[in-house]
């Protein structure tokens, strides 16, 4: 039990993975991918920002009378990482517009049936 | 277009403040929580702002997309340009501490001037993904 | 200047593109590239040599001492990497002036050379860095601007096939993300060589067992090993010619780099023997050149037919890393360089059909071999040297590759290069038998060789074909020189 607990973090990381996961898997519409890709991103974002948090540690900037910090390194690699989701996130939601204007759909099975009538 | 007199009158009165708060993130960056990305989005949050409010065409007259295009390309450079600038001042690519008398000086003046190019391009790239995706709407 | 070339390799490129972008449309966008890869090349070459003679670069941005700030480390492998990439850029570009003209809209040709360049950058920047972090952030530059330079197709299933790139390279790289982060948490440093350095203490930790297996997923993803490819072939398909050229001899190429770097220098020697990944890359590469060369045999459009004899040629690298010996790392550098060769010449000369059909599905092509008897020799040498005639640059590879394997007695490896090598013949043959000797139609019967812009770059990469066949001194010694390097080889 104590086992399960102290390593929630972890647990939350890796439900919102399989979620995640799981919606650009399972689902046919283009949007719903997208906000599962999202989702599986902000697992791994969330797994660095927890293990870059350090018990009882302050914000890593330099105060005097504080002597543990939290280790900001995971937490400027995830602000690049979060960057990169956002381009990723625009550029695959123009996709979609462009698809939706010329296919007049975003389910990705009647996309494959226009494709396969030509 | 209905009077939405109150969103006017408010937001009128807001945009001023956000952009207010912006430049506060962005050259408080290098004393406390802050710098160009996050600047950049309040920023490009006070143009979208006014842009739902008093229509994309306002908007647009105020920071056409061509504009943005060049912003958002000048931002990068600026960032780029401070790594070249540190190598020609004899320090390897990024470098600050070369770029002024002292180290600490040159570190100062080289966050600045980054963390303002990321300010730019992050604001002007918002911005341009923001028009381009409502803009599709227009006939 | 002299110590800076390994940074302004990626600079140059970048700040290129972020002028391109605002550049008005005309000549102007292409010189500029034209010019900036061209740079790139020389410096490239020049880092090359200064490693064979010199030894290993360092260079550490920002003043930051390694392993805290981003180091650039440069050994014989990443220089000649590099080189492949600049140089595959550097011969596109020529090409693509014509090209892109008839496949692109004109208000987008700033914004698209843009992109290349970005994209250019960003395979750069991952051959020069020494930071792993680092290599995601410039793969992900990478993939971005190759998205967006796959939906400037001119048909519609380009977006879809851009959209399913996008889905799976995302999955790939935040793979890739998710297991070095794990690799952090566990060592507390981002630096490849400082990783090495510490990883020998912790091999036993399954979190580093954990973060591996993500990292080799998200790279598999990204270089498209059989079965992760399926995004490959649409890709492929339906991009511009030009950057069907551009990709197929660089993007997987990068990717299949960054592997050998994580699993023979990043990864303790030893580490392979503890876990069974090396029969396991050469179960899916020989898999991968038996199924996608039959694939490859079975299709109607002559780009989306190279395409899976790309997840083939793929297969042969994944098989020289899997026997995880020098000779197989060796053949599979051999084989990186030789295809970048032999995939560029025939996509370019497929792009040249296209820039007089319009098309590219077999039954459209019949008998455009004795209108275009430059473009057709083109593609028969270029498909001699997939098949690995002897003379040819494929050869060399799977010369070098079969003699890895027989080295381990690994016979059933050995029988799949032949294999895949036979079934190639076949591909090629179906190809050849279209432009040759099936009639051409009436419409097509007064239709001009292709313009010289297109087939002088084409008949360069033919050139080099054929003198990489004869003069391996270049390729077989530099790779020789890279898989030694390597220590972490254990057998």
């Amino acid at each position: 039990m104590d086992f399960i607990f102290s390593h929630y973090n972890y647990w939350i990381t890796i439900f919102l993975m399989m979620v995640g996961f799981y919606i650009v898997i399972s689902r046919g519409n283009l949007i719903k991918k997208i906000i599962g890709l999202n989702i599986f991103q902000v697992s791994a974002f969330l797994l660095y920002i927890s293990i870059g948090a350090v018990q009882g540690g302050a914000a890593p900037i330099i105060t005097e009378g504080v002597e543990l910090y939290s280790n900001p390194l995971p937490h400027v690699l995830i602000l690049t990482a979060i960057v990169v989701g956002v381009a990723t996130t625009a550029l695959a939601l123009a996709l979609v517009v462009r698809i939706k204007e010329s296919y007049g759909t975003i389910e990705e099975d009647e996309i494959h049936e226009h494709d396969h009538s030509l | 277009m209905t009077h939405n007199l109150i969103l006017r009158v408010i937001s009128k009165f807001l945009i001023p403040l956000i952009i207010l708060f912006a430049l506060y993130v962005q050259f408080h960056g290098d004393f406390g929580p802050g710098g160009g990305f996050q600047a950049g989005v309040i920023f490009s949050s006070s143009i979208i702002l006014y842009a739902l409010v008093f229509g994309l065409d306002a908007a647009e007259k105020i920071i056409p997309t061509a504009i943005l295009r060049i912003l958002a390309s000048l931002g990068a450079l600026i960032y780029a340009s401070v790594g070249i600038a540190s190598i020609f001042s004899g320090g390897n690519y990024l470098n600050y501490s070369v770029l002024a008398d002292t180290p600490v000086a040159g570190q100062h003046l080289g966050i600045l001037l980054v963390e303002l190019g990321v300010g730019i391009t992050v604001s002007a790239v918002m911005l341009i993904i923001f028009f381009s995706f409502v803009g599709r709407s227009r006939p | 200047m002299q110590e800076h070339i390994s940074l302004l390799l990626v600079v140059i490129p970048l700040i290129t593109a972020l002028i391109v972008a605002v550049l008005p449309r005309g000549i102007l966008p292409w010189a500029s590239t034209l010019v900036a890869t061209f740079i790139c090349v020389v410096l490239a070459s020049m880092q090359l040599w200064e490693v064979i003679n010199g030894g290993v670069i360092s260079y550490e941005l920002g003043g930051w001492k390694p392993p805290w700030g981003i180091e650039y480390r440069i050994d014989t492998l990443n220089a000649f990497v590099a080189l492949i990439v600049s140089g595959i850029a550097a011969i596109t570009l020529p090409y693509a002036l014509l090209s892109a003209e008839k496949e692109i809209p004109p208000h987008q040709i700033p914004l698209f050379y843009s992109a290349f360049l970005l994209c250019f950058t960003g395979l750069l920047g991952i051959t020069q860095t020494g930071d792993i972090f680092n290599v995601f952030v410039f793969l992900e530059i990478s993939s971005l601007s190759s998205y967006v330079l796959i939906s400037l197709g001119s048909k519609r299933q380009a977006l879809t096939s851009s959209y399913q790139y996008l889905i799976m390279g995302t999955l790939g790289a935040t793979f890739f993300l998710i297991g070095v982060g794990f690799i952090y948490s566990q060592t507390g440093t981002l630096n490849m060589a400082d990783l090495a350095r510490i990883l020998p203490e912790v091999t036993e930790l399954k979190t580093i067992h954990t973060g591996f297996a993500f990292i080799l997923i998200g790279l598999a993803l990204k270089l498209a090993l059989f079965p992760l490819h399926l995004w490959l072939p649409n890709a492929y398909t339906y991009a511009p010619s030009v950057i069907t050229v551009f990709l197929s001899a660089t993007a997987t190429k990068v990717a299949v780099y960054v592997v050998i770097r994580i699993l023979f220098y990043v990864m303790p020697s030893g580490f392979m023997a503890t876990i069974p990944i090396g029969d396991f890359f050469v179960l899916l590469g020989i898999a991968g050149i038996i199924i996608m060369s039959v694939y490859a045999i079975y299709q109607s459009n002559v780009k989306r037919l190279l395409a899976y004899s790309s997840v083939a040629q793929i297969g042969y690298m994944v098989l020289g890393i899997g026997l995880a010996s020098t000779a197989g790392v060796t053949a599979t550098i051999i084989h990186l360089f030789n295809h970048a060769l032999m995939k560029g010449a025939l996509f370019m000369a497929v792009g040249a059909i296209i820039y007089r059909i319009g098309s590219c599905r077999m039954d459209n092509i019949h008998g455009l071999g004795r209108q275009m008897p430059w473009t057709f020799g083109a593609i028969v040498i270029g498909g001699l040297s997939l098949i690995g005639v002897p003379g040819t640059a494929g050869f060399i590879s799977k010369w070098y590759l079969v003699l890895a394997a027989i080295e381990q007695s690994a016979w059933i490896s050995v029988a799949a290069i032949l294999t895949g090598s036979l079934l190639a013949v076949i591909y090629v043959g179906r190809l050849i038998e279209a432009l040759y000797f099936k009639p051409a139609t009436e419409s097509q019967q007064n239709l001009k060789e292709a313009p010289i812009l297109l087939l002088a770059p084409t008949w360069v990469l033919v050139f080099a074909n054929i003198y990489f066949g004869l003069d391996t001194e270049l390729t077989v010694g530099v790779s020789e020189q890279a898989a030694q390097a390597l220590k972490a080889i254990v057998k």
